[in-house]
């Protein structure tokens, strides 16, 4: 079994991409979470800090994994590295 | 259910089976509601309830029989996406989810938003680092991976352990929900409980281990989500005319709320004036109790003076002009009760001083951190503690999530890899819907007890509160403190799994929903339980007995070992839970720590480094589970040592430190030991690529 340049390429877009969502995701956790406080002075369907943490982050999370499987859907065809039709 | 068809074929009967079966569900409850309607008594309907969900689960485990290792283990890997993803909700979320969640959101507030967050993002780490790469593997069991990762018998004997720890404890947490639920809705005791919903959990996985699993689990994901829903929804348009609680609950509901939690503070408005004169009453019992408590040190003949005290002051009552005989009998009352012993005083008056907690302004349900201190320094000191110890409580969960081996295990009944992604998504979508409308169904709870309850009249008390208070005092405990014959907040206490299970009276629904609300309690404990069930048992039997033990044990009898561990943890572990063991949160809290500890960095190093090795992965594992094991059994005051906390991390939050022990671990082992095989590396290549040419086959099917 020998990997290509082709290979190595798409193993790095996906540790890129990877890489950028999981940063989407701390900040949709912890950087929301920190400042709780202070975007709970916002006013954005209720107070913004609890409005996040009961439900925009996770409509977030959510999305990011739906992004995810979309992207790395195309990146595997686009590589030839995807699965052959099931029986 | 299987037979020689295509995969989109199959997924297409999946479709049609289970929008019948959903059909067949709805018919049911309609027809229950007429029973109601026809007058059969409310305890009858809790039975059917209970019975025909377990009979439909074991149905389901019936027909799906098997002897078949590749269908036994992992459901012939031909389970669509969609499907995997209402499996994995049903196996994700637990009886704590179902019925505990909206009530700890009702009782903290922002605060308990940590688990909401926690037990969601997980899913992004499972979907980015994990899933895709554990299908292409695609084995059998997690221990499995780790075995083949790095090598040798230990670091997949280490994961086994690891495995049934977190599992076990996880599954006490299941089995006690089923025996509550049972024993409250069909007046069954608590023991008994257990052993019926047991007899449901066991029929199914028995026969066909995750292939029974899998089909029930979607069969009880239905179940709960149509329970959690028709309840909160109703509530909504009640209280605001708006069909989409998860809208009406932040734009007309909390705003109310937010306006009266200002006034039950402000001493200036009348029901502010209201709650502070019930407050000083339990400020001043506070007071007594701290008093005679401080007198009991003194010496045993404290206790006699203060009897006697009581015993003169029937006296006097008596000798008045004009006796007020009410007063007598609360004096005589109050002599009869007078704790016989030192041990029983001390504990009926540090009951008393704990009514202190009961004189606490209310709680601010949209504030972050809100804490108390004496100074503004000492407020600033807990507020910055509160927030570090929710930052850490949810990255424990969340990490948690992305090693419970349960969850795990689903990626490997996927077709295929690119299925293993997309059903992450459905998976998270699925419990996304539970858990973004519990944040709203405690906000609209809230607003009914704040705007309805208080200011009622203690002679005309809404149905759900005399209801709920006759028949359990833990859930709803409700006293005129002021006498003045009016509700006031601080007179009332609830527990938290009170909000799940009284919304249906609170909408004012008839009993046929709440019955559906526990039936569906019931299936999320059950389908929980099945999973953790199935995980212990495959530790034991495929990477314990067979990986290590009798590496050529025929197909038949592996099968027959696992089933017959089934059975032996499935008792034991009921056996556990009838004798009630300590604090359910915190066992599913523990049980995320060390999952967290003990798999998640050996499985993402496992990924995502080519240098991580044998023993990387052993120190990693072993260090990780315990520090973690060792931080909760010195902090948790059930083992009673008590020591200090370090940097005030609470203990159910011990993976703040296990976590990265365990990174550290595999990294300085790895690099003091020399670089894995070729066959090693290559294994590594070939999870991270959907399909290579010249491939090497890992699925030992």
């Amino acid at each position: 079994m020998q990997l290509t340049e082709k290979h190595k390429q798409y193993w790095n877009i996906n540790l890129k991409i990877s890489t950028v969502l999981l940063v989407l995701w701390f900040v949709a956790t912890f950087v929301m979470g920190w400042f709780a406080r202070e975007l709970n002075e916002i006013n954005f369907i209720g107070p913004l800090g609890f409005y996040m943490s009961a439900q925009g982050s996770l409509i977030i999370y959510v999305a990011i994994i739906w992004y995810y499987a979309h992207y790395m859907n195309n990146l595997d065809k686009e590589y030839g590295v995807h699965e052959g039709e099931l029986d | 259910m299987a037979g020689q068809i295509t995969q989109s074929q199959f997924a297409a009967n999946l479709k049609k089976y289970y929008t019948f079966y959903t059909g067949g569900f709805i018919t049911f409850v309609i027809i229950v509601g007429i029973l109601e309607q026809l007058g059969v008594p409310v305890k009858i309907l809790g039975y059917i309830f209970l019975f025909a969900t377990i009979a439909l689960y074991a149905g389901i485990g019936f027909m799906s029989k098997t002897s078949e290792v590749g269908e036994y283990y992992v459901a012939g890997r031909r389970v669509p996406a969609l499907f995997n993803g209402m499996a994995t909700g049903a196996d994700w979320m637990s009886a704590a989810s179902f019925i505990g969640m909206a009530g700890t959101l009702y009782l903290s507030g922002y605060d308990g938003l940590a688990f909401v967050l926690g037990w969601t993002g997980g899913y992004c780490l499972v979907a980015i680092l994990l899933a895709p790469y554990l299908r292409k593997f695609g084995q059998f069991t997690i221990p499995d991976f780790l075995g083949a990762r790095f090598g040798g018998h230990l670091p997949r004997f280490i994961g086994v352990v690891a495995a049934i720890v977190c599992s076990f404890t996880y599954v006490i947490a299941q089995i006690y929900g089923v025996g509550i639920i049972t024993s409250r809705f069909t007046g069954l005791e608590f023991q008994v409980g257990v052993f019926v919903g047991l007899a449901g959990i066991l029929v199914c996985s028995f026969l066909g281990g995750m292939k029974a699993v899998t089909w029930t689990q979607v069969a009880q994901y239905i179940i709960l989500i149509v329970a959690y829903m028709i309840p909160v929804v109703w509530l909504s348009v009640k209280h605001t005319g708006i069909p989409i609680p998860q809208i009406s609950a932040y734009t007309s509901a909390l705003p109310k709320v937010t306006a009266l939690e200002a006034e039950f503070n402000d001493k200036a408005t009348p029901k502010g004036a209201k709650e502070e004169e019930v407050r000083a009453i339990f400020r001043a019992r506070a007071a007594e109790g701290d008093r005679k408590l401080k007198g009991l040190e003194s010496g045993p003949a404290f206790l006699t003076q203060e009897k006697e005290k009581l015993v003169a002051k029937v006296a006097e009552l008596k000798a008045a002009a004009t006796p007020d005989a009410k007063a007598i009998e609360a004096a005589e009352k109050a002599v009869k009760d007078f704790p016989a012993d030192a041990a029983a005083a001390k504990k009926a008056w540090t009951a008393e001083k704990g009514a202190g907690a009961r004189a606490a302004p209310v709680k601010r349900h949209a504030e972050a951190f809100g804490v108390g201190g004496k100074t503004p320094e000492e407020v600033e000191k807990n507020r910055s503690i509160a927030k570090k110890n929710f930052l850490v409580l949810i990255a424990c969960l969340m990490i948690g999530t992305a090693a419970l081996p349960h969850i795990l295990m689903r990626y490997y009944t996927t077709p295929s890899v690119h299925e293993a992604r997309v059903s992450v998504f459905w998976g998270l979508f699925f419990i996304f819907l539970l858990y973004f409308t519990a944040p709203a169904l405690a906000i609209l709870a809230k607003y009914e007890v704040y705007s309805n309850l208080v200011g009622s009249s203690f002679s005309a008390l809404p149905a759900w509160v005399s209801n709920w208070s006759t028949v359990d005092k833990t859930l709803m405990n409700i006293a005129d403190i002021n006498k003045d014959g009016i509700v006031q907040l601080a007179e009332v206490v609830i527990g938290g799994d009170l909000i799940v299970l009284a919304t249906p009276e609170i909408a004012g629904l008839p009993y046929v929903i709440s019955g559906l609300v526990a039936a569906g309690g019931l299936a999320a404990a059950l389908s929980t339980a099945d999973g953790l069930l199935l995980t212990i048992a495959n530790a034991m039997s495929h990477d314990l007995y067979y990986k290590m033990i009798d590496p050529n044990a025929s197909t038949v009898r592996r099968i027959a070992v696992s089933k017959g561990l089934l059975l032996v943890v499935a008792l034991t572990a009921a056996y556990v839970t009838s004798l009630k063991p300590g604090d359910i949160l915190f066992l599913v809290g523990a049980a995320f720590s060390l999952a967290a500890s003990g798999f998640f960095p050996a499985l993402v190093c496992g990924v995502f480094w080519k240098g991580a090795n044998y023993l990387g992965a052993v120190l990693g594992m072993s260090l990780g589970l315990g520090v973690c094991a060792y931080y909760m059994y010195m902090t948790y005051p059930f083992f009673g040592v008590n020591a200090p906390k370090w940097w005030d991390i609470n203990p159910i939050s011990a993976g703040t430190f296990g976590i990265p022990a365990g990174f550290l671990g595999i990294i300085i082992g790895s690099l003091i030991s020399p670089a894995p095989s070729k066959e090693i590396q290559d294994l590594v290549d070939h999870v991270r690529y959907p399909n290579l040419e010249g491939d090497i086959d890992t699925k030992g099917v």
